[in-house]
């Protein structure tokens, strides 16, 4: 049955009437108009779908929506905008990275989580923290120079 | 809009005599002249191909797509350079069947190669007429003209000037073309100009950013999967649990309490749809449905490469066959033979395809992220029963696409969907469709044989692929035929046969090189019928013909850039796998490695391969871990020679993408079935190359030729990369392997 479930979407206060257990990115998606994240596996495995959930990144294809009441979600169109952009959206500008871009989520998303908690990643930690996220297109180089870049400019 | 007297229509239409006698009249505006109604779509129609803003910005309409690689960017620097406007005041429309020529779609990396070619001559045709018409406005000869940002000004008196936008802007040029009559990536068109000579450029050579990668870096870009339009439902298609069964009964009480859900059926093809997209997938996941028994129509996995030996030859063809080669091996001191094999492996796009249809009775919109839309178009008005022209397709980027996906099925299904419900119908598939049904890139075997001579020439060469044909679906969806919803639905079959013959130029005097292919496991709306996957067939011939080249190089002692360097012929070939070579600090010596102690081995391989026009060649250097048998190629240089470079920054990033999109199907990829079905259905049971085994650098040689046309390079250089690990592979260890993918599982026990 269907429930009232709010919570605060990119700086602003929602609520929706759905099913509690409806997975988070189709009442982002369909209820509330959102043109992105992405629908990708709906397993959990590929990152297309990341969201934010209070700073945390969140597969939304496996969360239910009921898990986002009283927490702000923040999707990448919330992160930053060409006037003020994230960091790290500057950083995957300047690089040029995405080819086809619908996995663009999964990367960003993770990386300012991954730089807010470990703002001078190694290498090594780059790739730790972004394992597991799929790319099909193969941008994995300009992925981890666009980290890089946002890691120094930082 | 100003209404146009014929007789002006007509003489403008005779600017080449007007240009001489300067009979026009002063005082006329750009309205005057040409047309104020836009011409009918039709190849040989400037306005098909490019317009003028009243504001003097240019609108580019390109019959291909750009696939993220930046192709649409290359097109506005083409349109810029010949047009002397700023890149910035060029846009592309791409992809939409009422506004753009059918020039074959995103197809084999032609999207410069040859879409550009109309473009750069439309380009250049316009600049011609638009300053004729200037000629005439200023009543100065053409020759006395230049053009700079637009702006048509007197050589010598820049304030007497005329801007593009005032000289038509907003009406029509209303000028034939000549076009060659083909339709697709063969169609070339082409005015009274000629293109600006290389040496001119300014534009071209350059490298602009791409036009689309801030709007999808802050999520505002909207995909196929994006697109909503009133009244719309979500659609799911159900497969069968053994390929080739049939629904026999299908319970709707099954899934009644969820809302509005209405199933659809048509013979083998079966959908849902409801309001809610949620809803639609639990609807499709819970619909009771018995399904006819069939025998399962699948060898077991592991007798895939056998099936291929045994199975009987539908079509053979011997591309090259040089010289006499029996008698060359029947005196051969030595002869050396080997065998690989490929898997089936998946296009595995980021997102299962979508697409949305509104299907009326008197006409349809698609919209779909096929590489292939006026194709999508006819494919979905044959499936409806409309001519072509009632059926409007556009093009709205995909979840990504490397060849025939699963994308041109989408349009069908939703097609299929939305005529029955009476409604426009958003369809996309769910991960296990995504992996589990798309079109495969064809399993085979490849057989060479070498004959050497006492001295270890190579004296006779056999090189022959086996395998399933790269068309048993072809290569678009202009015919539901070769739909999955089609052949579901028992249209008459059709398979295509093709497959090829490595892409090289060694001079061996006694040369075959031959393919074969066969009959699909299962020859209707099979999960394994095969299509082009980039490069289609590319990959796995090139895997097997260059690590056989290395294989008579080790044989005969020699170095394998050596061995490569002593038969080729073609000169570009010679010089792309210098460069590569000499970037890579390559050691002469040859393979295997002598130092292959320790727990960490490591190896260097070469590899390269024509296509199309380009030329690329490899080396990769791996490390392995002899415990694990884990590969990790952690370093690639390349050497690309795609003729006249457009943007060598949006090059470097497409040869990126090859790279590492190559060593994960080198490393990786391999579709897995079972009697009944594909098994590898997600990114856990079909793993891409990880992050954390990205390479650690891609050093990349690019080889300008301006003097030469621009080749294709989506798919140039994945082409060697599976061979170039492979031959690494064997430096590192001294083991051969074979059959790819080359996992852990397979070179761990070689290495004990």
């Amino acid at each position: 049955m269907a429930e009232r479930i709010a919570f605060e979407l990119n700086g602003e206060a929602r609520t929706v009437e759905v099913a509690p257990d409806t997975p988070l990115l189709y009442v982002l998606r369909n209820e509330l108009g959102l043109n992105n994240p992405h629908f990708g596996c709906g397993l959990a495995q590929c990152g297309a779908c990341t969201v934010h959930l209070d700073g945390t990144p969140a597969r939304s294809c496996s969360v239910p929506v009921s898990a986002a009441a009283g927490t702000k979600v923040t999707t990448l169109a919330g992160l930053g905008t060409p006037d003020k952009p994230h960091p790290l959206q500057a950083a995957f500008i300047v690089e040029q990275v995405p080819q086809c871009g619908y996995c663009l989520n999964g990367w960003i998303m993770t990386a300012v989580a991954l730089l807010r908690d470990t703002p001078h990643p190694s290498e090594q930690q780059i790739r730790d923290g972004l394992s597991g996220l799929k790319c099909r297109c193969g941008t994995h180089m300009a992925i981890l120079r666009a980290v890089r870049r946002a890691a120094q400019a930082a | 809009m100003t209404q146009l007297a014929i007789d002006r229509r007509n003489l403008f239409k005779a600017t080449g005599a007007l240009v001489i006698s300067f009979a026009i009249p002063s005082g006329y505006t750009a309205a005057d002249i040409g047309s104020a109604v836009k011409p009918a779509l039709a190849p040989d129609q400037l306005d098909s191909w490019l317009a003028i803003e009243a504001d003097g910005s240019v609108v580019a309409y390109f019959g291909k797509m750009d696939m993220g690689q930046g192709v649409d960017v290359a097109i506005a620097q083409i349109v810029t350079e010949e047009l002397d406007v700023p890149l910035a005041r060029v846009s592309v429309v791409m992809g939409d069947t009422a506004l753009t020529v059918n020039q074959g779609g995103a197809s084999g990396s032609t999207g410069v190669q040859k879409g550009g070619i109309a473009l750069r001559n439309a380009a250049a045709e316009a600049r011609r007429v638009l300053v004729d018409m200037a000629s005439a406005r200023l009543g100065v000869p053409a020759d006395r003209l230049e053009v700079a940002d637009g702006v048509v000004a007197v050589s010598g008196d820049p304030t007497r000037k005329v801007g593009y936008g005032e000289l038509i802007g907003g009406c029509y040029f209303d000028l034939p073309l000549k076009w060659n009559g083909k339709l697709g990536n063969d169609l070339v068109a082409e005015g009274q100009a000629k293109p600006k000579p290389p040496g001119s450029y300014k534009i071209v050579g350059q490298s602009p950013p791409r036009f689309d990668v801030p709007a999808k870096v802050f999520g505002k870009l909207d995909y196929v999967t994006d697109v909503k339009v009133p009244e719309m439902l979500h659609g799911r298609t159900i497969r069968p649990p053994v390929a080739s069964a049939m629904p026999v009964e299908v319970d709707e009480g099954s899934v009644r309490d969820i809302p509005g859900v209405r199933v659809v059926r048509d013979k083998g093809f079966l959908g849902i749809v409801a309001e809610q997209e949620w809803d639609a997938v639990q609807a499709a996941e819970r619909l009771k449905v018995t399904w006819s028994e069939v025998p399962p129509p699948f060898p077991e996995n592991s007798a895939l490469y056998q099936h291929i030996r045994q199975a009987p030859v539908v079509e053979r063809e011997v591309p090259v066959a040089l010289g006499d080669i029996d008698p060359a091996f029947a005196g051969a001191a030595r002869v050396v033979e080997a065998e690989y094999e490929w898997p089936f492996q998946s296009h595995a796009s980021m997102g299962p395809a979508c697409a949305v249809v509104d299907a009326r009775a008197d006409g349809a919109t698609l919209w779909t992220g096929s590489q292939k839309p006026h194709f999508g178009r006819d494919g979905v008005a044959r499936v409806l029963g409309l001519p072509a022209d009632k059926v409007h397709g556009i093009w709205v980027p995909g979840p990504g696409s490397y060849g025939r996906n699963d994308a041109g099925d989408a349009g069908i299904d939703a097609a299929l969907l939305s005529k029955a419900v009476g409604r426009p119908v958003r369809v996309q598939g769910m991960r296990y469709e995504g992996h589990g049904w798309d079109p495969k890139g064809p399993a085979s075997i490849h057989r060479a044989r070498a004959a050497l001579d006492k001295d270890g020439a190579v004296v006779g060469y056999v090189f022959e692929s086996k395998g399933f044909s790269r068309v048993d679906i072809d290569t678009n969806e202009s015919d539901p035929i070769y739909s999955l919803a089609g052949q579901l639905m028992g249209l008459p079959l059709k398979s295509l046969q093709g497959f090829g013959v490595p892409a090289e130029s060694y001079g061996f005097a006694n040369k075959l090189l031959a393919w074969e292919t066969i009959a699909p496991l299962l020859d209707r709306a099979s999960p394994l019928r095969t299509a082009h996957l980039r490069d289609p067939v590319g990959p796995q011939i090139q895997f097997a013909s260059e690590s056989f080249i290395d294989e008579i190089a080790a044989a005969t002692g020699a170095d394998p850039v050596a061995f490569r360097l002593r038969y080729l012929k073609a000169p570009r070939d010679i010089a792309v796998v210098k460069a590569a070579a000499e970037r890579a600090n390559w050691r002469t010596r040859p393979s295997p490695n002598p130092d292959r102690n320790g727990d960490t081995l490591t190896g260097r391989g070469i590899a390269y391969a024509q296509h199309s026009g380009a030329v690329v060649a490899i080396v990769a250097e791996v490390e392995i871990d002899r415990r694990s048998g884990k590969v990790w190629a952690h370093k690639f240089t390349v050497a690309h020679d795609c003729g006249l470079i457009i943007n060598p920054d949006g090059l470097r990033r497409c040869i990126e993408g090859n790279i590492v999109q190559g060593t994960s199907r080198a490393l990786s990829e391999e579709v897995t079935f079972d009697r009944a079905k594909v098994t590898s259905v997600d990114w856990t049971s079909y793993p891409i190359l990880d992050i954390t085994e990205a390479p650690e650098e891609v050093d990349i040689v690019l080889l300008n030729r301006p003097e030469l046309p621009p080749a294709g390079a989506g798919e140039s250089s994945i082409r060697p990369v599976a061979a170039a690990i492979a031959n690494a592979v064997f430096d590192a260890t001294g083991v051969r392997l074979r059959r790819a993918p080359m996992t852990p599982e397979r070179l761990k026990p070689a290495l004990a």
